[in-house]
């Protein structure tokens, strides 16, 4: 690929390229905690990094609603009823496993990250890749919206069943839950 | 080279004078509510410093800066420290998007409601962060509660903005208040009920009395920011002013015509027009945050169980049949 700028904008180049290599360093430092940190909050909370990254890298894409749908969406919404479930839950006395040794952690890990390597970077290698379509900067939700209703609304209709179902099981468990309560003269 | 370091110049001194706008908000709310709270009580209010008060702010933040920042031995003392930044540095990102008129807003950008309801989302985590993370059980009481009622309270606060903003037809709040004009969205009756409904949950969304459960002090001390002394417990209450300023803004772009006059339009590009739309915003803004420091005041805590049945079984269906009233009302005006 062959990007050529204006002298004049090399400088904004260079800053959108230093705020690119932050958000790779967030999205893999993010995963790194969350795989490994020790306190099952600081697992979360990498993970909230990482996701943010991730965020980060859609507005590089010049996708600036899916970046705010991820965050309001993973943020917002998934991680914090993470954190929740986490803050309800006792804390973990001592780990009763035992860890595993350094050396087949290292041994795995390189493993697991060979093979993705290998595949992903075979997809990557694979690909014809074309020179991306400029972003047209109107019009990006209403697409979204007018997909959503048309060629995609199979799956529109599909992810509504999912939720209703959700819905309906969490509000049976949850009545069950205030009859128990009840017997015991606890309700609310 | 040198066009390009001007549009950086340009960039962090806008940056830096919405900071700086942030800060002043902050202190001059805070001397507003403590004068209108006294008077409510039938007390003077901060008189002491400076006419009627003025500087009373100023003081206090001087003397929190001068104060040790104690870090309790068993907490967790990064995610300590991060809290209170985490807490008062997004609702100062999201005050860029704002139109305060025409041509005073930093960014348009398209999808400028999202960026402010993304960044709000932040304010939870870093609750839940300093209450987690302060090894106290005031704290974490405040931090459970506080996830409790801003999760249930997002719904209903979702849904509004989802009806005005299918009613003006955009997310950009610059688009939304230019389709608005002299005919305010809350000047039709399921406007004013998507208003209504915002204002309660943007009240408990920003943690305020009646709804402070979070930091309800009778209770938990403090809740969830009990252990931050000094400059950590100072950032909160930045932040905390910064969000009322943003949900009373988001407000006056998406309910009361923005920067514009009712049954008026006010047209030109000039300096003095420029300047009384900021004014007229400002003033809707400012008016909002009065009546909600008012309401603070005037009001007693809600129980938690009311506070939660309140959300869920009157304000998520009224919000529900307020959305499928407009949305009906939208395609009979089209036919």
């Amino acid at each position: 690929m062959d990007f050529t700028f204006a002298t004049e904008q090399k400088f904004l180049v260079l800053i959108a390229d230093i705020a690119f290599v932050g958000f790779i360093v967030a999205t893999l430092f993010g995963g790194i905690v969350a795989v490994g940190a020790r306190q099952l909050i600081h697992a979360v909370l990498g993970l909230i990094m990482s996701l943010m990254g991730v965020a980060g890298l859609y507005v590089y894409l010049g996708n600036h609603f899916i970046a705010a749908m991820q965050i309001l969406i993973y943020v917002g919404a998934v991680s914090i009823s993470m954190v929740f479930a986490v803050m309800l839950a006792r804390p973990p006395e001592d780990a009763k496993a035992k860890p595993l040794m350094f050396a087949t952690k290292i041994g795995s890990g390189a493993v697991i990250a060979l093979f993705a390597a290998f595949v992903v970077g075979r997809a990557v290698i694979a690909h014809p890749w074309v020179k991306a379509a400029t972003v047209v900067k109107e019009g990006t939700i209403r697409q979204i919206g007018e997909n959503l209703l048309t060629t995609n609304v199979f799956v529109f209709e599909l992810i509504s069943l999912v939720l209703l179902v959700a819905i309906t099981g969490s509000v049976i468990i949850a009545k069950r839950g205030r009859d128990n309560t009840d017997q015991q003269g606890g309700g609310v | 080279m040198s066009d390009a370091l001007i549009q950086l110049i340009i960039i962090l001194a806008l940056a830096l004078v919405v900071v700086a706008y942030a800060f002043g908000n902050s202190a001059i709310l805070v001397w507003v509510e403590r004068k209108l709270c006294g008077h409510i009580q039938r007390r003077p209010g901060p008189c002491e410093v400076g006419p009627f008060g003025l500087f009373q702010t100023a003081i206090d933040g001087i003397k929190l800066m001068g104060k040790q920042i104690i870090i309790p031995r068993n907490a967790d003392k990064r995610l300590f420290m991060v809290a209170p930044v985490l807490s008062f540095v997004p609702p100062i990102i999201a005050l860029m998007v704002i139109p305060f008129s025409k041509h005073v807003q930093v960014r348009d950008l398209d999808i400028g409601l999202l960026f402010v309801l993304s960044l709000a989302a932040m304010n939870v985590l870093a609750i839940l962060i300093a209450g987690w993370s302060s090894a106290n059980k005031y704290s974490l009481f405040g931090a459970v509660r506080a996830v409790a009622q801003n999760v249930a309270y997002e719904i209903p606060l979702l849904i509004c903005l989802i009806t005005a903003v299918m009613w003006t037809g955009s997310l950009s709040l610059g688009d939304i208040v230019n389709a608005q004009g002299g005919t305010w969205f809350i000047f039709y009756p399921w406007g004013f009920v998507a208003f209504l409904v915002y204002f309660i949950t943007g009240m408990a969304e920003t943690n305020r009395a009646p709804f402070d459960m979070p930091e309800a002090e009778s209770e938990l001390t403090a809740g969830f920011h009990t252990e931050y002394a000094g400059m950590g417990f100072g950032l909160f209450f930045l932040g905390e002013y910064t969000n009322m300023l943003l949900m009373a803004s988001l407000a006056t772009a998406l309910f009361l015509g923005g920067y514009n006059l009712p049954f008026i339009e006010l047209t030109g590009d000039g300096v003095m027009t420029e300047l009384l739309r900021v004014f007229i915003f400002l003033a809707k803004a400012y008016g909002m945050i009065i009546v909600m420091i008012w309401i603070r005041w005037t009001f007693p805590r809600v129980r938690f169980d009311q506070l939660m049945n309140f959300c869920w079984k009157i304000l998520i269906p009224v919000s529900m049949a307020n959305l499928a009233i407009t949305a009906l009302v939208m395609k009979l005006g089209e036919l």
